[in-house]
């Protein structure tokens, strides 16, 4: 027979529900459907989606080149002090972004620890440019991609490697070759989850990057800014952030979560 | 000529195995499960570090080589075939990173799958395999890297009965090709006696017995291996034609003197309802303490003086009446029992 469920858990269960479903319809509900075509076209959106896309992007590429290899050395290599790496790399994810912006500044800021000899050597300054805004949200998501590769490389069976071994590759090509494709699906999930993660990075990329239109202005820069004087921009620009992230999330399930 | 003295040390075991295996030859390492086996093979292919010893290959210092530089051809239990390559890059992975060029590794790879009898499965992803197809891929591969030592790990235990049969024929006679070193673990008596040309037995971590397998087959001198070849073993003291063992002296074809080995097959154990006329020398008096199906024969377990297994037919069986717990006398031919010194 089947038992009915106490109340005492359905009803802040449905609570739950109305809570995270009623913001979203809200937004659907009130969003200006007549001038929605108008108001998609205007070149401050269209930029500022184009830039968030592009930097999403690029921030993701810079996470898969530094972070898989990050996960490898935390799954496969034994060293003291893993635990405390493992922590560290733990830390963006917990601490609150705009702190982040401004460990960033003063690591990377001009006159920061590393970016005094960036600007010194290269001329290179990243603040309040594009390539700022790819560096605040790599650091945000960072931690995303590592945590869900090293997950996947502690799942995967370690005797391919050991047969790959027997065969004659050096451990560089034992995880170009073998390791690499058997844990790319988690790779694939990480870099979405990365993803999805570097689109929505508001905090350190506002503090790290300013908010210039066309150069650091984001979507969700543009989203808040848009409030104060145009509220019905705003919804049209949350709008579009929404069904980026259905359609993350739809790809999510169909490739990679059960 | 390979010669390894493996010394692996862990919290609860150790294994400890000199071993010596030529060119050509193929050893069976026999034991039961957790005696040692895979271990010494992973040692030798340098996926695991030993604790002491040395491996010596053609006057060669293997120990402190890493896996990948090591000549070594390993067939893994469940194969381990990768499973996003083809069955012919599988095959060709070896010789790409010996660097030889991707298409004369093709070119080898392709020749090795239709030594195997594969070539027209080149193309196919392994999990479109069937178990024997995967364990000729993974010969092929582990052949393919040109191996000095060929292991091969529980080669056959994942097939089913019909196909192991084959797959068994068709490993002898690729082994038997091989030129290098092989040395195969298995815990099947079968296996062992059918590919190898000589049996190294592993209890415990250590060698008990080694030899060919017509001579282990016939001189146990474990009561692992004594029930891997079917044989009643027991161990006494011999006097000329007596062997002296626990509770009672039987007497043997061979004449010896000292601490001996005694064996006979189920097979030579006769068994009466009551004591027999003329009493036959090796008699005594047991208690049936179990009957199980055995083939077309039945198992008798008899307990007593001298626990033993005898084998009679179901007629026979039904003849005697026998039935657990109930007395029978038993008796063996000094003819068909087997002595050798301890």
């Amino acid at each position: 027979m089947n038992r009915r469920a106490p109340w005492a858990l359905v009803l802040p269960a449905l609570v739950a529900l109305a809570f995270l479903v009623l913001p979203v319809a809200g937004l659907l509900v009130r969003a200006p459907w007549s001038t929605l075509g108008t108001r998609l076209a205007q070149p401050e959106i269209l930029d500022a989606l184009r830039l968030s896309v592009v930097c999403a992007t690029l921030a993701t590429v810079v996470c898969l080149f530094l972070g898989v290899p990050l996960a490898w050395v935390l799954a496969r290599v034994s060293f003291p002090g893993r635990r405390l790496v493992r922590a560290l790399v733990t830390v963006p994810l917990v601490l609150p972004p705009v702190v982040g912006g401004v460990a960033l500044l003063l690591a990377l800021g001009r006159n920061g620890l590393v970016g005094q000899w960036l600007y010194r050597w290269f001329g290179v300054s990243l603040p309040f440019t594009t390539a700022g805004v790819v560096v605040a949200e790599a650091f945000v998501a960072l931690p995303f991609l590592v945590i869900s590769v090293e997950g996947a490389l502690r799942a995967a069976d370690l005797r391919y490697e050991d047969a790959a071994a027997t065969l004659g590759a050096s451990r560089w090509t034992t995880f170009r070759r073998v390791t690499l494709p058997l844990i790319a699906p988690g790779i694939g999930a990480g870099a979405v989850l990365c993803w999805a993660r570097a689109l929505g990075e508001f905090g350190a990329t506002i503090t790290f990057a300013g908010n210039f239109p066309g150069r650091t202005q984001t979507m969700p820069l543009a989203v808040y800014l848009a409030l104060e004087n145009d509220p019905q921009a705003a919804i049209v620009l949350s709008l579009v952030l929404l069904a980026v992230s259905v359609v993350v999330l739809a790809g999510l399930r169909g490739r990679w979560t059960s | 000529m390979i010669d390894a003295h493996i010394v692996v040390r862990r919290p609860a075991f150790t294994l400890d195995i000199a071993l010596e295996v030529a060119e050509g030859e193929v050893v069976a390492l026999l034991g039961p499960n957790g005696a040692g086996k895979s271990t010494t093979l992973r040692a030798l292919a340098g996926l695991l570090p030993l604790s002491e010893g040395h491996i010596r290959v053609g006057g060669e210092e293997w120990r402190h080589r890493p896996a990948d530089e090591r000549p070594v051809g390993m067939v893994f239990q469940d194969y381990l075939l990768f499973p996003h390559l083809t069955a012919l890059d599988n095959v060709a992975f070896g010789p790409r990173c010996q660097g030889v060029r991707r298409s004369e590794a093709r070119r080898l790879a392709a020749e090795w799958l239709s030594r195997v009898g594969l070539a027209e499965h080149a193309g196919r992803r392994p999990r479109t395999l069937s178990g024997g197809q995967a364990q000729r891929v993974a010969l092929a591969r582990a052949l393919a890297v040109r191996p000095r030592l060929l292991l091969l790990d529980e080669p056959l235990s994942a097939l089913d009965v019909d196909t192991r049969r084959e797959i068994r024929a068709g490993l002898r006679r690729h082994l038997a090709e091989f030129d290098g070193a092989s040395l195969l673990v298995t815990h099947d008596p079968l296996d062992a006696m059918a590919l190898a040309d000589r049996l190294v037995v592993v209890e415990d971590g250590r060698v008990v017995q080694e030899g060919a397998p017509a001579h282990i087959a016939r001189h146990p001198r474990t009561d692992y291996v004594a029930r891997l070849v079917g044989l009643n073993l027991y161990r006494g003291v011999a006097e000329g034609h007596d062997v002296k063992l626990e509770r009672l002296t039987l007497s043997v074809a061979e004449s010896l003197g000292g601490e001996v080995f005694l064996a006979f097959p189920p097979s030579a154990v006769a068994l009466f309802r009551r004591r027999p006329e003329g009493s036959p020398r090796n008699l005594w008096e047991a208690t049936v303490g179990g009957i199980e199906p055995y083939g077309d024969q039945v198992r008798v377990h008899l307990e007593g003086p001298l626990p033993a297994a005898a084998d009679i037919t179901p007629a026979a069986l039904a003849e005697l009446g026998l039935a657990e717990g109930g007395p029978v006398w038993a008796a063996v031919k000094a003819a068909e029992t087997h002595a050798y010194p301890a």
